[in-house]
């Protein structure tokens, strides 16, 4: 087998693991730090107890994205040994930024947050967690500032046949990064929101503990349905945006191989033959595409033979095409998600203000398949992008095929490939069957102040919530 | 100084503290399972490092991504290089993450039983190939003429780098012994005690191989002249004292012993590569230096001044969480994991 596939195939399933964690995480840590404020204000013990639960599931999610995210530190060494020579320079600082900004950060007052309750001040205690937040947002800010670098390289300069950085300020006030940051983050704080309404809507469902999953619904059902909003709003401007810089993704986003009319129709669905390099059978809403692209009924959108012709005279010769169908389909699968988000989040809201929640109990039982929702359009939307992006690892710059190690071989990759897939299904399944068995529990009752517990149970106390 | 120079002394700076702090909690996760007599023992051990290993975990990260940053040459030979390697490494960072995370979730005697596993392997296996890779930083690696190293995993596993792994992991367990005598006391603290105690012998003998057969074999103890051979010395006597300290339960100066032990073993490895980071034995021609490994002047001097503003508050915060942390563990309710 060729060692630049399977570097290929460990890439995306690493990272699309990792990712299932690390947008719930930030999304969690929103959550959680809001409830502990409000149970910091009002001093009402439900929201401590609240904070405990949601905290619970916050750390189990928090462990696996944070080790799942060692291996992608060092995996741009390991596998794309020549990728890191030549771009090690400009996208480099900003990893060991977010290392020493962010990871800081987080594993520091994350360790204080779990073991501080009754060792730090309360304000002291409260602040950890929203440091913690803190963190996991410089740390998507710093990513995101490399991964900007890959779609739209900016800031940097040829010696000696590797890229280096001249201009610092260029990367961090790069456009792409200004579009992509605030997609992401709204994204992560809506992954976190509908899993708790989500789980929220399965214990009122239950009828067990009613009073404080239904707080937990309606503090989730605002964050959810804001950043839902600003995610879709976002996403536009990420699309126009890409339309001037990467237009090669948004013509394969559109299965569009001719220049399109004027107007621009847009395409919903459609057979797409890459071989023949023909979209047949295609339902069209007329004057959207020039709507979303432009923002104005008119307004020519260039195919991608089109732009196929351009790159060959800009880049040489080569097919400059990404995988088509995966481009369409994950953008369709990503926008269709967002916008049933929009619309639970909307109708969630204004039912969870009304008290009417048990009262809609098919409407409890969608918001729980919800919950998959937002990891589905994290998931594709990276696919899109990244896919899109091909052939190139750093768009325009160096192509994909010319990244790899050339000292790896094809029977190491397949070695770390099968260790690190068996590792992740397991770690997969031990966070599920521990999510399921923390929700099926509960929250836990706080420490009885009676006078007779500890002639009751001198062993274990109450105390243990979920720990042991 | 050049600003390439300043850059190997800020990862050889991060790798210390990475040695020194997770060095101890590699330690405490190894002897935890076995020190432990019962699930209550255990907790306790694991919980001395619960607020810590984390953040320590980050000086690792910071390092490696840090490389990636001043030296990409470094990071691209050293990665692809030791592939197999790494990727041991990686599974067993991974499986003891989340074990420390998972272990207390469920009260079953076989789930607990597989987690205390999964964080002996996790914490031994990592200093074990971190010996055997600082060894074989010692000995040189076969590097062609464009930079790329070749050869497979096995031929890493020479008898002294075998001999380097051992020594690191025993060292680290003595260390995370002395640790846990801060951290603990009465009966469990004893018993960290009598085991470092146990162990000394075999580090010491083991350190002292170390040292003779890297004089013998590499020029790293003398490359800057025969003076520097008092850090290996150093090391040694530092480990010595610590033994003794620990006999007479002087538990604080024995820790800072075995810290002196790391930092000046690490020290004397940088400081003898320096100014090469990687010797290839097909020729100096073919070694990795500070200044042909580099990034540009613009980027180092960008992340020279972002990481000297940022370094002295991690510094703050994380010696902070130690403060915060600094009481002996004792009952039931101080335990979350």
């Amino acid at each position: 087998m060729d060692p630049l596939f399977l570097a290929r195939i460990q890439f995306a399933s690493t990272t699309i693991f990792h990712y299932l964690f690390v947008p719930m995480s930030i999304g969690l840590a929103l959550t959680i730090a809001i409830m502990q404020t409000i149970y910091h204000r009002t001093g009402d013990e439900k929201y401590k107890k609240m904070t405990k639960f949601w905290g619970t599931m916050f750390l189990i999610n928090f462990a696996v994205g944070v080790v799942t995210g060692i291996l992608q530190e060092f995996q741009f060494g390991m596998n794309w040994s020549t990728y890191s020579r030549f771009v090690g320079d400009v996208f480099g600082p900003s990893l060991a930024i977010e290392g020493l900004l962010a990871f800081f950060m987080e594993s520091t007052f994350i360790g204080l947050w779990v073991f501080g309750w009754d060792r730090l001040p309360k304000r002291v205690h409260l602040l950890s967690i929203w440091l913690v937040l803190f963190g996991t947002v410089l740390s998507a800010f710093w990513i995101l500032t490399a991964n900007s670098f890959m779609h739209h390289p900016v800031g940097f300069e040829y010696f000696e046949g590797r890229a280096q950085m001249n201009d610092f300020l260029a990367l961090l006030t790069n456009p792409q990064l200004w579009v992509q940051f605030p997609h992401v983050l709204f994204s992560a704080f809506a992954t976190g929101a509908f899993f708790v309404a989500g789980i929220s809507a399965w214990k009122i469902l239950k009828k067990q503990q009613l009073d404080m999953f239904k707080k937990s619904f309606q503090i989730s059902i605002i964050i959810a349905t804001v950043s839902t909003v600003v995610v879709l709003f976002v996403g536009h401007q990420q699309a126009v945006h890409l339309l001037t810089t990467q237009p090669m993704k948004m013509a394969a986003a559109e299965a569009l191989w001719e220049d399109s009319a004027d107007p621009a129709p847009f395409t919903v669905v459609a057979k797409i033959n890459p071989y023949e390099k023909t979209t047949t059978n295609e339902i069209q809403i007329p004057y959207m595409l020039s709507v979303l692209s432009f923002n104005k009924f008119s307004g020519q959108v260039e195919g991608m033979n089109t732009i196929q012709k351009h790159y060959e005279e800009k880049y040489g010769p080569g097919n400059y095409i990404p995988p088509v169908r995966t481009v369409f389909w994950s953008f369709r699968t990503m926008v269709f998600a967002g916008t049933i988000m929009l619309l639970l989040g909307v109708y969630g809201w204004f039912v969870s203000r009304r008290n009417k929640l048990e009262q809609n109990p098919l409407f409890m039982k969608v918001m729980v398949y919800a919950i998959a929702l937002p990891f589905i359009g994290n998931t594709v939307g990276w696919i899109m992008t990244e896919m899109g992006r091909q052939p190139w690892v750093v768009f325009g710059v160096m192509k994909t095929e010319d990244a790899v190690s050339p000292n790896v071989t094809a029977g190491q990759v397949l070695f770390s490939l099968i260790s690190f897939s068996t590792l992740y299904a397991i770690l997969a399944g031990v966070a599920v069957y521990l999510y399921v068995r923390t929700i099926k529990q509960g929250a836990f009752q706080e420490k009885t102040v009676e006078v007779d517990v500890d002639a009751v149970d001198p062993s274990g106390r109450e105390d243990d919530y979920i720990w042991n | 100084m050049e600003l390439s120079e300043l850059w190997f002394l800020l990862i050889a700076f991060m790798f210390t503290l990475f040695f020194v702090l997770e060095g101890f909690d590699f330690g405490v996760g190894t002897v935890a399972k076995y020190l432990g007599r019962d699930d209550y023992e255990k907790r306790v051990y694991l919980n001395s490092i619960g607020p810590f290993w984390d953040a320590n975990e980050v000086w690792l990260i910071s390092a490696g991504a840090a490389m990636f940053a001043a030296f990409p040459h470094w990071y691209a030979t050293l990665f692809s290089g030791f592939y197999i390697a790494f990727v041991f490494m990686l599974l067993a960072l991974i499986l003891r993450g989340v074990a420390f995370e998972f272990r207390g979730k469920v009260d079953h005697p076989v789930w607990k039983q597989v987690w205390d596993w999964a964080i002996f392997i996790g914490s031994v296996v990592p200093p074990f190939l971190w010996g055997v890779a600082l060894t074989n930083f010692m000995t040189g690696v076969p590097i062609d003429q464009h930079k790329e190293m070749i050869g497979g995993f096995l031929q890493l596993l020479h008898p002294f780098a075998l001999l380097g792994g051992v020594m690191f992991t025993l060292l680290c367990i003595v260390h995370g012994l002395q640790f846990i005598t801060l951290r603990t006391e009465g009966e469990l603290q004893e018993r960290a005690r009598v085991a470092s105690s146990r162990f000394a012998p075999a580090v010491l003998l083991a350190l002292l191989a170390f040292a003779a057969a890297g004089l013998w074999k590499t020029d790293i103890f003398t490359s800057h002249g025969t003076g520097w051979i008092a850090l290996p010395l150093l090391a040694w006597g530092t480990l010595l004292l610590s033994t003794i300290l620990n006999k007479k339960k002087r538990n604080r100066l024995s820790f800072l012993m075995t810290t002196i032990t790391i930092i000046a073993l690490t020290a004397s490895v940088f400081i003898g590569l320096f100014p090469r980071v990687m010797i290839s034995t097909l020729g100096a021609a073919n070694d990795l230096t500070v200044y042909n490994a580099s990034s540009g002047d613009y980027s180092l001097k960008v992340m020279s001044y972002i990481s000297l503003t940022l370094i002295p508050f991690v510094l703050a915060y994380q010696g902070w969480s130690y403060y915060v942390f600094r009481e002996r563990l004792k009952g039931k309710d101080q335990l979350e994991y």
